[in-house]
């Protein structure tokens, strides 16, 4: 396998057509429009289909129509776009349809600006759309990890016959970092026993809500998701054993983090870093056995603050603290001068 | 002379009674089936009356959202390519929330069928106005009947996408027999061009909605061939051959 250079956008691209992808429909949106322009030279090449849209609302439906045909589809935006697909995810989920769904998060709210954010995470993590479903997200903090998670996420779409969403940032979607990929997988659509290719001699297929045929939907639904709270946490940790405080960060802000534990620690301070690769399920696991951890902080360029909630909750209201960023990247340097401030009970927790 | 029922028709419908959705229901139904297509044909239904079809309807069916039916069809077809893919909508859905779909599948020139009932209002909801309802029309959104100079005038597909390049574009409506007919040639029209890969078809059906017009079912016929249809004429308007 050879190692290649390679831009976020382009690998989570090449990455989905080697997850078996063979259908894209997208609008172009800064900081995801490489994706669109990757696909549309490449999805040809394999035989895919490439449509460039008249809006992501139109995009997510044909990612509906393709996936109830059994296809891996997938389509990508950032913030603006990724607001007007949640009618779609809503009911892709609501009928329990796979499909692989990319917002490279660009800052701020409205129009918004192109450079780096982490603004979506309500969004993306609550169910950004009408009624209770959830999206399995996922967080790469590199190009690497974005190719690797991408590849899976068709297979736990599959698996959970629910959408997948893979939550990046404008910072690691358009850095270029060395990557490998897996080989080309094969995907047959009609192995799946709910792709619809006409009814043929048997009983006709529906894909519509399962709410209006599942007698026992409450419960149903509830198990579902609490299969994937279950089994799907993902997270790294960084020298929480003996950490006093623990940072909470994800995609580009946790690798700050992770030199700032480093910085944090020649000077004495025990500071830790859990790092949640997947936002839903949160990984509350890896809070369970922190239990001598005085102080936890939300490290996320949101000038609100979102993740913070997940973070005190996996906490158990044990003293959290916000330290805010946005507008660009944070230095290390200012996360430590946060650290500091907590330490020395000069900082504000969240509540 | 024994009545034929349709397989595809293997529930009651659910319509009111005088609706012109259990006439088309039945049209498509016999069209696929007299095409040999009704075993891969595949629906992309539209919310609204439509959204009644997939209890009863027996082709594989997919509940798009409220307008985005000819998109949902679009990523069907491109993925079936030999399927016979239609979405089924009314003028609420189609021509109002789902406009930009509604025509960008017809400006691509998509090979999927439409099937577009148009009654003058959204039926579902209570009976309000809808773009396609007649100039003084009252409806439950305009009580003192519509105001074209606030709204706009009635909207016709028909002129909208008479300049694209699409396959098949044709109106008819279901007042009597030979009109019931005549409709039911059009579709089979539309899934032809679909089947011979020529492109987008549309066909768009007058149709009667007794229950919110406030007339008897009869009336509400007359209403079509007296007034509707003077708005919205009948006819084939692309790829029919004349």
């Amino acid at each position: 396998m050879t190692r290649k250079l390679m831009k976020g956008n382009d690998a989570i691209a090449e990455a989905a057509i080697r997850g078996g992808c063979r259908f894209f429909a997208g609008y172009p949106i800064t900081p995801q429009s490489e994706i669109l322009e990757y696909l549309s030279w490449r999805m040809p090449e394999v035989g895919g289909v490439f449509i460039q849209t008249e809006s992501e609302i139109s995009g997510i439906s044909m990612v509906y129509g393709a996936a109830a045909t059994g296809a891996r589809a997938f389509t990508s935006s950032s913030g603006p776009g990724f607001s007007l697909m949640q009618e779609g995810i809503s009911y892709i989920a609501s009928a329990e349809l796979p499909c692989v769904i990319v917002d490279v998060q660009r800052y701020g709210s409205g129009l918004a600006d192109i450079f780096t954010g982490q603004g979506d995470y309500w969004q993306a993590v609550k169910n950004g759309g009408h009624g209770d479903y959830r999206c399995l997200v996922y967080a790469p903090n590199s190009v690497q990890e974005t190719v690797d998670l991408t590849v899976s996420a068709f297979d736990k779409a599959e698996e959970y016959r629910n959408p997948v969403l893979i939550l990046t940032d404008a910072s690691i979607a358009q850095m270029m970092e060395p990557v490998e990929f897996p080989a080309l997988k094969d995907h047959n659509q009609d192995a799946l026993p709910w792709a619809m290719n006409g009814k043929g001699d048997g009983q006709n297929k529906r894909h519509t809500s399962i709410m209006y045929y599942n007698l026992d939907y409450d419960n149903y639904l509830k198990n579902k998701y609490d299969k994937i709270i279950e089994k799907e946490q993902q997270w790294e940790e960084i020298k929480t054993e003996d950490a006093e405080l623990v940072l909470v960060a994800y995609g580009i802000s946790s690798r700050i983090c992770a030199e700032v534990v480093e910085m944090a620690r020649k000077e004495g301070l025990m500071v830790g870093l859990i790092r949640p690769i997947t936002l839903y399920p949160f990984p509350v696991k890896a809070f369970e056995k922190l239990e001598k951890v005085k102080y936890f902080a939300s490290v996320e360029m949101s000038c609100l603050s979102q993740m913070i909630e997940d973070v005190v909750m996996a906490a158990r209201c044990r003293p959290t603290y916000p330290i805010r960023g946005g507008m660009k990247v944070y230095e290390a340097e200012e996360i430590l001068s946060a650290v500091k401030d907590i330490f020395a009970g000069n900082a504000k927790e969240v509540y | 002379m024994k009545k034929r029922r349709s397989k595809i028709l293997y529930v009651d419908h659910k319509f009111c009674p005088g609706c012109g959705h259990g006439i088309v229901n039945r049209l498509v139904a016999e069209v696929l089936e007299e095409m040999n297509e009704d075993k891969g044909a595949i629906c992309a239904v539209a919310v609204g009356c439509s959204s009644l079809m997939p209890d009863t309807y027996g082709v594989d069916i997919v509940q798009s959202q409220h307008g985005r039916a000819a998109a949902v069809a679009v990523g069907i077809k491109r993925c079936r390519p030999d399927n016979m893919v239609f979405s089924y909508q009314g003028d609420g859905d189609a021509l109002a929330i789902g406009f930009s779909e509604t025509m960008y599948a017809a400006i691509r020139n998509e090979n999927i069928t439409v099937i577009l009932i148009n009654n003058n209002n959204f039926g579902m909801t209570g009976g309000q106005m809808s773009p396609t309802t007649l100039e003084n029309q009252r409806t439950t959104t305009s009580p003192y009947g519509r105001d074209v100079s606030l709204t706009g005038k009635p909207l016709d597909v028909m002129k909208l996408m008479g300049t694209l390049d699409v396959a098949y574009l044709a109106r008819g409506t279901l007042t009597d027999i030979k009109e019931i007919t005549k409709t039911k040639k059009y579709i089979r029209k539309a899934f032809e061009a679909q089947k011979n890969k020529a492109g987008y078809s549309l066909v768009e059906i007058l149709s009667p909605c007794p229950t919110n017009w406030g007339m008897t079912p009869l009336n509400a016929c007359k209403h079509i061939n007296q007034v509707v249809q003077s708005v919205y004429p009948l006819g084939e308007y692309q790829g029919g051959g004349k």
